[in-house]
């Protein structure tokens, strides 16, 4: 199996049908998504609504390829890569060559500065040192924090930390960024500012964004809300900014 | 960019002060084998530097080191009429315990036969060799006596006239020289009350006896010195050493000796062999056993240094690992931080160890070739002390970022 296959550029950035996510068996058995199909295009940003224990991000996990789904078909960039929990690829290769994470904690390793941070995620996938660190460099400018580039994250406020997340999801141009309350531990301001993020480099760059949000201040930044609860997608709702 | 150099510069105090603990660890596993060494070195020096090539000793002993060996002195002229002798002396040898300046003094003696030998074949650090036939000695420097120092030992004063260097017995302690009638005057010393009542003894005795009652001018004569006493041996030595001649057959020379019912003979090499394998065996397989089980502490503790490492990146490596990072980018991360802990942990062991093993009480001999062995092991133990720690990332999964 080989994560490095060719994408088409007309297939949607991910498409899942038929997901379901069963943990346990038997009198144990909890059924944590059921049936659920998504379809997000190539630059469209689209916010996951939902209660806690909907099922938002076992959703995210599955199409994240971190969590499989045990049935359902998940098709990323028009390459199948999941036919219930039998991947089709070399997941690991997949995930760093064509997604990006974003998780309500920045989650950025201690003991590297912003750069390096970044780099990281460029030289895991094969970039040579020097140009994955003027790659990172670049990225940090485009998110407002090349000045912070030497900081350890623990130097970093909240709302810079999660810009550098940001920015490692950007570092190889994944054609889905997948973020998990991305917002949480930010203030409305910041918040907001992340989402337009989110928006702006969807836009600009094509990728496919799917966000699992509790915050209803800035629904008005996505393309396409989807509620989920129980499991199952309940609604969907298009908004055209 | 090594993500190894980067976490270890991040935790540097931490880091540098578990490899410091390894360091020790390892320079207590070298001193081990340096002791083992030292002691070997120490066992076989006299004899090495004696370099006489055949001892005879007491018939059936392993002497004079490995056990007490007594023979007449007369077995010097005895074994100089052997065919192929070149040269023959008496040999005295033993360990004795004083007191000085409030402080325990153990002393290697040795007896120099005077004035054929006067210890000019000593290696001499200061001073010089004995230059009158008594009250006078060489000392090594171990002993911690100064050139010139006057020491009592029996009933006579000693002074210090030279001062060896590296000269000690098996046991480790210091050796000093003496001519050989002052060697035996300090072995053979009695109390004047017991010289009394030994004199005593003899005299009630030879009344007692025929010839005393029909021969009384007798009497005094018995009463004297022991040394003027025909009927008693004068005192004996502890072995004696023989220099054969050029292109002498030594076999021949030791079945001759050995067929002598009252002695035995041995080789330099069989001497050695003596001390190795009978005077310091058990402290030789006690060393080896004990560096054995260090060298198992120090991969029990590395392994658990590693893992606790290793648990502490657990979030680290399950980004890593959510990021597409390959498995050997993780077993990177562990393996050279195991290498980079060897590495420091081993270079502290051999500068330590060279700069303290000269201050221990008793000889520490490191070799080239017990450096070439440490490096190879801490190379085995850091790739071994790595292992569960590997085990544990490969189990690591991505989910744990979301944990």
């Amino acid at each position: 199996m080989n994560g490095d296959r060719t994408f088409s550029s007309d297939a949607p950035a991910v498409a899942a049908t038929g997901l379901t996510k069963i943990y346990g068996s038997g009198n144990t058995e909890v059924v944590a998504m059921r049936d659920v199909s998504l379809r997000i295009e190539r630059g469209e940003v689209v916010a996951l609504l939902g209660p806690s224990g909907a099922g938002k991000s076992t959703l995210l996990t599955a199409v994240g390829l971190i969590n499989p789904p045990t049935v359902g078909h998940i098709t990323i960039g028009g390459v199948p890569v999941m036919d219930g929990a039998q991947p089709l690829t070399d997941l690991a290769a997949f995930r760093r060559q064509h997604l990006g994470f974003v998780f309500q904690k920045a989650n950025l390793i201690p003991f590297l500065n912003a750069a390096q941070n970044v780099q990281v995620a460029l030289e895991i996938n094969d970039t040579p040192p020097r140009a994955a660190r003027r790659r990172a460099l670049e990225l940090l400018a485009y998110l407002g924090v090349a000045d912070r580039a030497g900081n350890l994250p623990a130097a970093l406020s909240g709302g810079q930390q999660q810009r550098v997340a940001v920015a490692r999801a950007l570092a190889n141009e994944p054609n889905l960024i997948l973020a998990d309350e991305p917002t949480a531990a930010l203030d409305s301001h910041r918040g907001r500012q992340v989402m337009e993020l989110f928006r702006q480099v969807a836009h600009e760059r094509g990728a496919g964004v799917l966000v699992v949000t509790h915050d209803h201040r800035a629904l008005d930044v996505f393309d396409r809300t989807i509620q989920m609860e129980d499991g199952r997608l309940e609604s969907e709702r298009s908004e055209k900014i | 960019m090594n993500l190894a150099a980067q976490d270890i510069r991040h935790n540097l105090p931490r880091f540098g002060l578990t490899a410091c603990g390894i360091g020790l660890l390892l320079m207590i596993v070298l001193g081990m084998g340096g002791i083992y060494r030292g002691l070997v070195y120490e066992a076989t020096l006299l004899v090495d530097r004696v370099n006489a090539d055949l001892w005879v000793v007491q018939h059936n002993t392993r002497g004079p080191f490995a056990e007490v060996s007594s023979v007449p002195a007369n077995v010097e002229s005895r074994v100089l009429a052997v065919p192929g002798v070149a040269a023959a002396r008496r040999f005295v040898y033993w360990t004795i315990q004083r007191e000085t300046s409030g402080r325990p003094l153990r002393l290697a003696i040795q007896g120099l036969v005077w004035p054929d030998d006067n210890g000019a074949w000593l290696p001499l650090a200061a001073g010089g060799p004995l230059h009158q036939a008594h009250y006078q000695m060489i000392a090594d420097r171990t002993l911690g006596l100064q050139l010139g120092e006057r020491i009592k030992l029996g009933k006579d004063f000693y002074t210090v006239v030279g001062l060896t260097k590296g000269m000690t017995s098996a046991s480790g302690d210091g050796m000093a020289f003496f001519s050989l009638p002052d060697a035996q005057a300090i072995q053979f010393d009695e109390p004047g009350e017991a010289i009394r009542l030994q004199r005593n003894t003899r005299f009630r005795q030879m009344q007692r006896l025929d010839l005393g009652q029909q021969q009384p001018a007798l009497l005094p004569r018995v009463s004297g010195q022991t040394a003027d006493l025909p009927a008693i041996l004068p005192p004996t030595v502890s072995a004696v050493l023989v220099k054969l001649a050029p292109g002498a057959d030594a076999q021949k020379i030791i079945a001759t000796i050995n067929g002598w019912p009252d002695l035995t003979v041995y080789t330099q090499a069989q001497e050695n062999d003596l001390l190795v394998h009978g005077l310091v065996d058990r402290s030789r397989r006690q060393i080896g056993l004990f560096r054995a089980i260090l060298v198992i502490v120090s991969t029990i503790i590395m392994t658990l240094i590693l893992y606790t490492l290793t648990l502490d990146k657990t979030h680290d490596i399950a980004m890593l690992k959510l990021m597409g990072a390959r498995n050997r980018v993780v077993i990177g991360l562990i393996l050279q931080q195991a290498l980079l802990l060897g590495v420091i942990g081993y270079a502290l062991a051999a500068l330590l160890g060279q700069g303290l093993f000269p201050l221990f009480p008793r000889l520490v001999v490191i070799t080239p070739q017990d450096f070439w062995l440490l490096a190879v092991a801490v190379l085995g133990i850091s790739v071994l002390a790595s292992l569960l720690g590997i085990w544990k990332a490969m189990r690591i999964s991505p989910n744990t970022v979301l944990a």
